[in-house]
């Protein structure tokens, strides 16, 4: 049993006047202990509306709906009252954000921050939720703590503001830490220094990481399988490696033909997926990519494309996936477009 | 499924695509649009509009003369004696204590109220908008010069806001003796400072914006800039402040006379006049106080309401 | 902080220099002066340029500045034309009852306005929500004059549980030391006194407080729903704090902020309602002496109260400034 299984879930919200917008479209993956599993895709696909659910964070406003079942250690955390959420949130399944400085209480010490979480769930007070508090700060890599617990979120830089958050995470041993892009507001080489962080602490503690990102960089140096995202559906999930080596989805195929390659010649262009997140049909219309997909043929608009599972592990959401390297490469040839590809014998199809 | 089916989806597709493009054009279109689905606004419109229509067109209809003091000459006003007779079939809202049908003055009223505040609030605006206008242009120039024009100008403005208001507008009455005028310079000159405000930061903030930067990288002339991008994008929040200083305006206007410094003349009653005037005798007729303080207080209301709907429609924070 | 504090008062010094010498000038350019306001029509004019010379009034302005420049170093400002009294002696004796006044608007208006925008906050659409809301825009619609009458006519003149008008009941024999009568009975622990003190202020400090307490609530409410969607307070969530550690430690402090700036703006507009509101009141104070004083064209009077005004403002965001650099570490003055 792993230890985070979500499944099928799904947020609409509806506001007087507007569009109703099915921001997550019944989204199914799972973690399991220990393990850091990765959420990529395009901004507004869903990921952060996605962890938000998870955490019960979404605002309680009218017209907000949340459907599936996020079952975290065999409690369903989207069937729990408000009182038993907050119970784990913080504790069991932790959350860092975007961006560090907003994310911070600008007008409460650094210090009181960290104490806090420790006060509500470790019961540490005083001196001793002071000592605690400094030996986070250390382990998260900040130098000085005793006087940086007393500074306030302006004082410290970007870096170490989102250390500082990651201390808060951390600070009750959760066994599942969201970070839902931890490093997109930050430069370069901090960036590099914070996954290095992340990646260390959820090694030394055992703890599940879900790396929520669009950048396809930091999956690669950090994740063990990946959930590629779109429209608010999971369309491809892949261990690292086969995911990279021959991502079977078009949508996979276009985010990492659409990254610079060290290794791709000078004069090659990049391939930017044409259009934009904004040109989806809804899911029940068909496939949503269809509208930007090179491969589109007409069986992907009759319906839902159905989950398909290999033998290896992996699946995804195509009726025309790219064909293996090596395999037999027919299905490219534009004769073939009108008809609907078979599945290859190994693949079994699933209907959800 | 059809082949025609499928295409005709994906072409709808585009075309929704095509049209969200086109939406971000008019600022005001969708700022009307928001304001017609906002009830505030709507009560706001409708209270403002039964106003001006009573006061553009009510004068012409009153069954008597505002100033014709018939109860006293007809004998059935004795306010000496704590006689004034209340509504009736030819009178509907009575008769004053000097023996003068109220409805007629409150229609008259209406037209006083809204020149009064109209008028003074266009004081307000012009002398503040050009105080504004040079300190923000003289910030935009920059240099010692201009940002010493710019600190003397604020510095003036600074003073204007930390006087009490009435007190200012008292002492232009005391300077100027009553009169209707005397009024309208007394309650413009109030808001002199908010305007200037409004108008040095939203240039200086409109000099500083991408697009302008754009424009002057161009080669575009700075007054064409100026016509163009700066004063179309401070009209917003200058209307938005000309509808809530109206309000304003009128609740001052009717202090002032209250300390009567109101509008002497009596074939021109306005209602913060009248509202002063019947102080003496609420405790015989409140009805004379209640008529005009309603009115005065509804309209201010819809004055309000109006611009603080339009001044949400207008905030780019709560745009979608 | 002790600095900062002693640099914003010497600041005070050239802004009341110049504040003082434009003022002069505008003051003595109002058509008519003392001796209009006390010989009224029948004075020759021999009479006049007799008074006007009495009173310093006939030299060149600068030395009529200058003059007064030098009383005021002594704390000296003159004497007031129509009361023939020290115009510091008149002030000593007012400026209590319209500080005392103004504070109990500004307790009221604080004491109700921020929980009341708070909680129209937190039940954002709700009945409370719409009643607050539209209550503040009619608040701030009512003429403060009007309101302070209806005030007077129905729990003072109908129902009697309030006094109508003065700041103490003259059957009281209470010693003065301050003038600040409240403060006074605290001193001399005359309960009486205080309580018919507080007796007094309470109808015309509600009248007084209706607009700022308007502005208050709005204010808060807006605040706290912007703060509501800030992402520390997201944060706060994400830590499994308490719904109590979230509202009171994160969401309340940072909504503060506009309300603390909002209440420095507050000054004149309290100024200017005290002037309505004593009058109506019949409560000794600054407002009415000094509306009284613009009619009767008394310079010394006018003058010393700007000076004043001027040196309150200062105070009052010199306040706003320290308790803002309290709230907010930002903003830590120096
Ligand atoms: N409270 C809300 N009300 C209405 N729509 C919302 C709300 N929150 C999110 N959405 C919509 O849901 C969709 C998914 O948003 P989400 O923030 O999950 O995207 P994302 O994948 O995290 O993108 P990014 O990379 O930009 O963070 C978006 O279209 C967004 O507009
Ligand atoms: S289902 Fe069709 S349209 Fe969708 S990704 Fe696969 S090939 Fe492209
Ligand atoms: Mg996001």
């Amino acid at each position: 049993m792993a230890l985070l299984e979500v499944d099928d879930l799904s947020v609409t919200f509806a506001r007087r006047g507007q569009r109703t917008v099915h921001a997550v479209d019944g989204v199914s993956f799972s973690v399991d202990a220990g393990e850091v599993v990765g959420l990529v895709g395009e901004s507004g696909c869903g990921k952060s509306v996605t962890s938000m659910a998870i955490m019960g964070l979404l605002p309680r406003q009218h017209g907000t709906r949340i459907g599936g079942k996020a079952v975290f250690d065999g409690t369903d955390l989207l069937g729990l009252d408000d009182r038993a959420r907050r119970d784990i949130r913080g504790r069991d399944v932790a959350m860092i954000f975007q961006d560090p400085l907003s994310s911070l209480n600008p007008v409460i010490p650094i210090g009181l921050q960290v104490t806090e979480v420790l006060a509500r769930h470790r019961g540490m007070r005083g001196d001793a939720a002071r000592k605690e508090a400094a030996g986070l700060l250390d382990r998260v890599g900040i130098p000085d703590p005793d006087r940086r617990l007393k500074e306030y979120p302006h004082q410290l830089s970007g870096g170490m503001r989102q250390r500082a958050l990651i201390a808060m995470a951390v600070a009750c041993r959760p066994r599942l830490l969201i970070a839902d892009e931890p490093t997109t507001a930050l430069d370069v080489t901090i960036q590099a220094q914070i996954l290095e962080l992340l990646k260390e602490l959820v090694h030394d503690s055992g703890t599940a990481l879900v790396m929520i990102t669009h950048d396809l960089g930091v999956v690669a140096g950090m994740c063990d399988s990946i959930n590629v995202l779109y429209a608010g559906r999971v369309v491809e999930t892949a261990r690292r490696r086969p995911l990279f080596r021959e991502p079977r989805h078009p949508y996979t195929a276009g985010l990492l033909g659409s990254v610079p390659r060290l290794d791709s010649g000078r004069g090659e262009p990049l391939n930017p997926i044409p259009g934009s997140v904004r040109d989806v049909l809804s899911w029940s219309e068909g496939c949503a990519f269809a509208p930007r997909c090179s491969r589109r043929v007409d069986a992907c608009l009759d319906e839902t494309p159905p989950l398909v599972r290999t033998h290896d592990g992996r699946s995804y959401r195509c009726v025309d996936p790219v064909p293996l390297p090596g395999a037999v490469p027919a299905q490219a040839g534009p004769a073939d477009q009108s008809g609907a590809p078979s599945p290859e014998p190994n693949e079994e199809k699933t209907r959800d | 499924m059809t082949m025609t089916g499928k295409k005709e989806r994906l072409d709808r597709l585009a075309e929704l695509v095509n049209r969200d493009d086109e939406r971000g054009v008019s600022l005001w279109q969708e700022a009307f649009r928001r304001l017609r689905r906002n009830p505030a606004a709507i009560i706001g419109a409708v209270i403002l509009t039964i106003f001006v229509l009573v006061a553009l067109v009510g004068p012409f209809f009153v069954p008597y003369e505002p100033k014709d003091t018939i109860g006293i000459r007809e004998g059935v006003v004795k306010s000496g004696q704590g006689i004034i007779p209340g509504a009736s079939a030819e009178h509907w809202f009575g008769y004053d204590h000097q023996g003068r049908d109220v409805f007629s003055r409150m229609i008259v009223g209406a037209r006083q109220t809204l020149l009064v505040g109209v008028v003074a609030t266009l004081i307000g605006l012009a002398v503040g908008a050009l105080i504004g206008g040079v300190a923000g242009a003289a910030a935009g120039l920059g240099g010692r010069w201009g940002r010493a024009v710019d600190n003397a100008l604020m510095r003036v403005i600074d003073m204007m806001l930390a006087l009490p208001s009435l007190l200012l507008a008292v002492s232009i009455a005391a300077l100027l003796g009553a009169s209707l005028s005397t009024v309208m310079i007394a309650v413009g000159m109030v808001s002199v400072p908010v305007f200037a405000r409004l108008l040095r930061v939203s240039m200086i903030a409109q000099a500083n914006s991408d697009y302008v930067l754009a424009a002057t990288s161009l080669g575009v002339r700075k007054p064409k800039i100026a016509l163009t991008h700066i004063v179309p994008n401070s009209l917003a929040p200058v209307i938005v402040q000309a509808t809530l200083t109206l309000a304003t305006a009128i609740i001052e206007a009717a202090a002032l006379s209250f300390l009567g410094l109101g509008n002497p003349d009596t074939a021109q009653p306005e209602w913060g006049v009248m509202l002063a005037d019947a102080q003496p005798y609420l405790g015989i007729r409140p009805a004379l106080a209640i008529f005009p303080a309603v009115a005065i207080i509804i309209t201010a209301l819809g004055f309000t309401l109006l611009g603080e709907a339009m001044r949400e429609a207008l905030d780019p924070k709560l745009r979608k | 902080m002790f600095r900062f504090i002693v640099r914003r008062l010497l600041q005070l010094i050239p802004t009341l220099f110049g504040l003082s010498l434009l003022l002069f000038i505008w003051v003595r350019r109002l058509p008519g002066g003392p001796e209009d306001a006390i010989l009224g029509e029948r004075g020759t004019p021999e009479m006049r340029a007799a008074i006007r010379r009495s009173m310093g009034l006939d030299e060149p302005i600068l030395v009529q500045y200058g003059r007064f420049v030098q009383r005021l170093l002594r704390l000296d400002l003159g004497t007031s034309s129509s009361t023939k009294r020290p115009v510091v002696e008149e002030f000593l004796e007012r400026f209590p009852g319209t500080v005392e006044l103004t504070i109990t608007a500004l307790v009221i208006a604080i004491g109700i306005g921020i929980p009341l925008g708070y909680l129209a906050a937190r039940r954002r659409g709700r009945l409370l929500d719409h009643l607050s809301v539209g209550g503040s825009l009619v608040g701030i619609c009512v003429p403060i004059f009007f309101l302070a009458y209806v005030l007077k006519a129905i729990f003072s003149e109908n129902l009697g549980w309030f006094p109508s008008s003065g700041r103490q009941d003259p059957t009281i024999d209470a010693t003065r030391i301050t003038n600040f009568f409240v403060l006074d009975g605290l001193m001399t622990r005359e309960w009486d006194a205080v309580a018919d003190a507080l007796w007094h202020l309470v109808l015309p400090g509600i009248a007084l407080a209706s607009i700022p307490l308007a502005i208050i609530v709005r204010i808060t409410r807006a605040s706290v729903l912007e703060v509501l969607n800030e992402d520390f307070v997201r944060t706060a969530e994400a830590k499994g704090l308490t719904e109590r550690t979230v509202r009171g430690r994160h969401v309340l402090r940072n909504s503060l902020l506009p309300v603390v700036t909002s209440i420095g703006l507050l000054t004149g507009g309290l100024l200017s309602g005290a002037v309505l509101t004593e009058t109506v009141f019949a409560f000794t104070g600054i407002g009415a002496f000094i509306y009284e004083a613009i009619g009767q064209r008394d310079y010394p009077v006018l003058l010393g109260f700007i000076m004043i005004i001027s040196v309150v403002y200062v105070l009052v965001n010199l306040l706003v400034d320290l308790s803002y650099s309290l709230i907010d570490p930002r903003v830590r003055v120096r």
